[in-house]
């Protein structure tokens, strides 16, 4: 019993680290869903546009991915602010299709462009910590890029919440996500602030795509497969909290390792899926979400 | 003439095919409290929406201080000086008492008082204070209707528009909120309210407007208006072309 408990010790700090993953990819599209009531289809595809953007500048400028984001964050904040403004706030109203329908569109876009540009070939984000390994004690091997992957998310959640209660800008996001109309009564223009939620989410996204793009290889194809785990974080923590979003990702990465260890490899994506089930049977508003 | 702050002048408001408004003009005069009554349907939120720039006419024009405003979005409102208590009182639910009030302060201006406003709205209302870190959600009815006029009043308005501030509140709340009312516009700050309590209108205002389907039926100082002309221009008993359709209170 003690020596399966031991030998349980490498999958679950696995698994709570790519966890802290998930929980990066799905914050920004739980924080669109939350505010401006949209299901961003083509979150997936901005982190990888943001792995990608990574990749071109670290060709240029011979630096560690990490400090690419000092570039890439700022591009996908402009982008992100972009699609809202120019895009999505057009088609806004009470019908939910037709923001949904541009954000499949510009997920088609994104790919193919990608495709165009950067040809199907696997690429990655190169750096030594992806090889590096971490052994604590005797029993635990931490590879150093999932640490480095759960610090920094961990970090960007930690900041966000302190965005939404200390800034006005946050307060004032918060307060459109809440009742549209009094905000506006406030002297709120609740379209720019919808620009703005989504600038946000596009920073969130250009972090998430580095740490990925660290972590493992991406194609112009993989956006889809980040969008159905941030659809799975999104659903498991249930929307309103950002913590709430951050455990999601936790007990989705924690599923998906667990299970691969117990059934084997072929059963790690399956196992998430089978929890994200789980919960939309007993409680389909997700683990975490206030009332 | 004293100084009118307002001038709503021939508008008509449509909501699609719905004509809600006809030919409705008004003056407010500066530092006065001016009502709006009527029955349900009659238009009066219509019109608090209007002047608002929540709905725009589709004929007429709004005057506030001189300046044409109709057809400026309601956040713009709230910069030339137009604050808006909405009907149910929308304060946001899960923000705490002193950040809404904070929302209220919002534009640019307003932000560079936040403190000064603060303290003074602490003072009309001293339960917002010893609340102020409590989900606004958690509020009684009353101390929620407080904090949405006192959310209105921290951007500084010259005008304020409030809307069926009475609705569900217990009597001893209402009349103390009233009484709030009047102490603000001791302050030099305009109010336009709408209620469906004639007694209670009549008593806070220096000039009462009577809608009734749409169209203003009868206006003019509370004293100088008789009963009869009031229960008249209400429920338009002499008035054979009442319309069902504005029966729906839109």
């Amino acid at each position: 019993m003690l020596a399966m408990l031991a030998g349980l010790k490498n999958p679950i700090m696995n698994g709570l680290l790519l966890g802290g993953l998930y929980g990066i990819v799905g914050i920004g599209m739980s924080m669109i869903f939350g505010i401006v009531r949209v299901v961003n289809l083509a979150h997936g595809d901005l982190v990888i546009l943001a792995a990608y953007l990574s990749f071109v500048t670290l060709s240029i400028f011979k630096v560690s991915p990490l400090l690419s984001l000092v570039l890439v964050i700022p591009a996908m904040f402009l982008i992100g602010f972009i699609i809202q403004y120019y895009l999505v706030n057009r088609v806004l109203g009470k019908d939910m299709n037709p923001p949904l329908l541009v954000a499949f569109g510009l997920s088609i876009i994104l790919q193919n462009l990608l495709l165009l540009i950067f040809t199907p070939d696997a690429r990655a984000l190169v750096t030594n910590l992806s090889i590096a390994t971490l052994r604590i004690g005797n029993f635990v091997n931490i590879p150093v890029v999932y640490l480095v992957d759960f610090i920094v998310s961990l970090a960007t959640i930690f900041l966000l919440s302190r965005f939404f209660t200390k800034t006005y800008l946050g307060k004032a996001i918060r307060a459109a996500s809440d009742d549209e109309g009094a905000a506006e009564l406030m002297g709120i223009n609740a379209k720019r602030i919808y620009a703005w939620a989504m600038a946000i989410a596009g920073g969130t996204a250009a972090i998430a795509g580095v740490l990925v793009g660290m972590t493992f290889t991406f194609y112009p194809h993989t956006g889809p497969d980040y969008l159905i785990i941030a659809f799975g974080v999104v659903i498991i923590g249930g929307l309103g909290s950002l913590l709430g979003t951050f455990l999601g990702g936790l007990i989705l990465g924690l599923a998906q390792i667990l299970g691969a260890h117990f059934l084997g490899p072929g059963f790690q994506l399956i196992s998430g899926y089978v929890i994200l089930l789980v919960v939309l049977a007993f409680k389909p508003t997700g683990l975490f979400s206030k009332g | 003439m004293a100084n009118s702050i307002l001038r709503v002048e021939q508008i008509d408001v449509h909501y699609g095919d719905f004509h809600a408004l006809w030919d409705v003009s008004l003056v407010v005069e500066e530092a006065q409290v001016v009502s709006i009554i009527g029955a349900n349907g009659a238009g009066k939120s219509t019109l608090l929406n209007t002047i608002a720039g929540v709905k725009k006419p589709s004929h007429g024009t709004v005057q506030f201080k001189g300046n044409r405003i109709n057809g400026i979005p309601p956040y713009q409102a709230v910069v030339e000086g137009i604050s808006m208590v909405p009907e149910g009182r929308r304060v946001f639910p899960r923000l705490t008492v002193l950040e809404n009030l904070e929302i209220g302060s919002y534009t640019t201006k307003a932000r560079k008082r936040k403190k000064e406003a603060l303290k003074k709205i602490y003072e009309l209302f001293p339960v917002l204070e010893e609340r102020k870190d409590q989900l606004s959600i958690t509020l009684s009815g009353g101390e929620q209707q407080m904090l949405a006029i006192g959310r209105a009043l921290m951007s500084w308005p010259q005008l304020i528009l409030l809307d069926e501030i009475s609705l569900g509140l217990a009597p001893v709340v209402i009349k103390q909120i009233y009484q709030k009312i009047k102490q603000i516009n001791a302050e030099g700050i305009t109010a336009l309210l709408v209620e469906q309590d004639i007694k209670r209108s009549l008593k806070a205002a220096h000039k009462v407007y009577i809608m009734q389907s749409g169209r203003i039926s009868l206006e003019g100082r509370p004293e100088s208006l008789s009963q009869e002309e009031i229960r008249k221009a209400y429920f338009g008993l002499s008035d054979l072309n009442v319309k069902s359709e504005a029966e729906r209170d839109v």
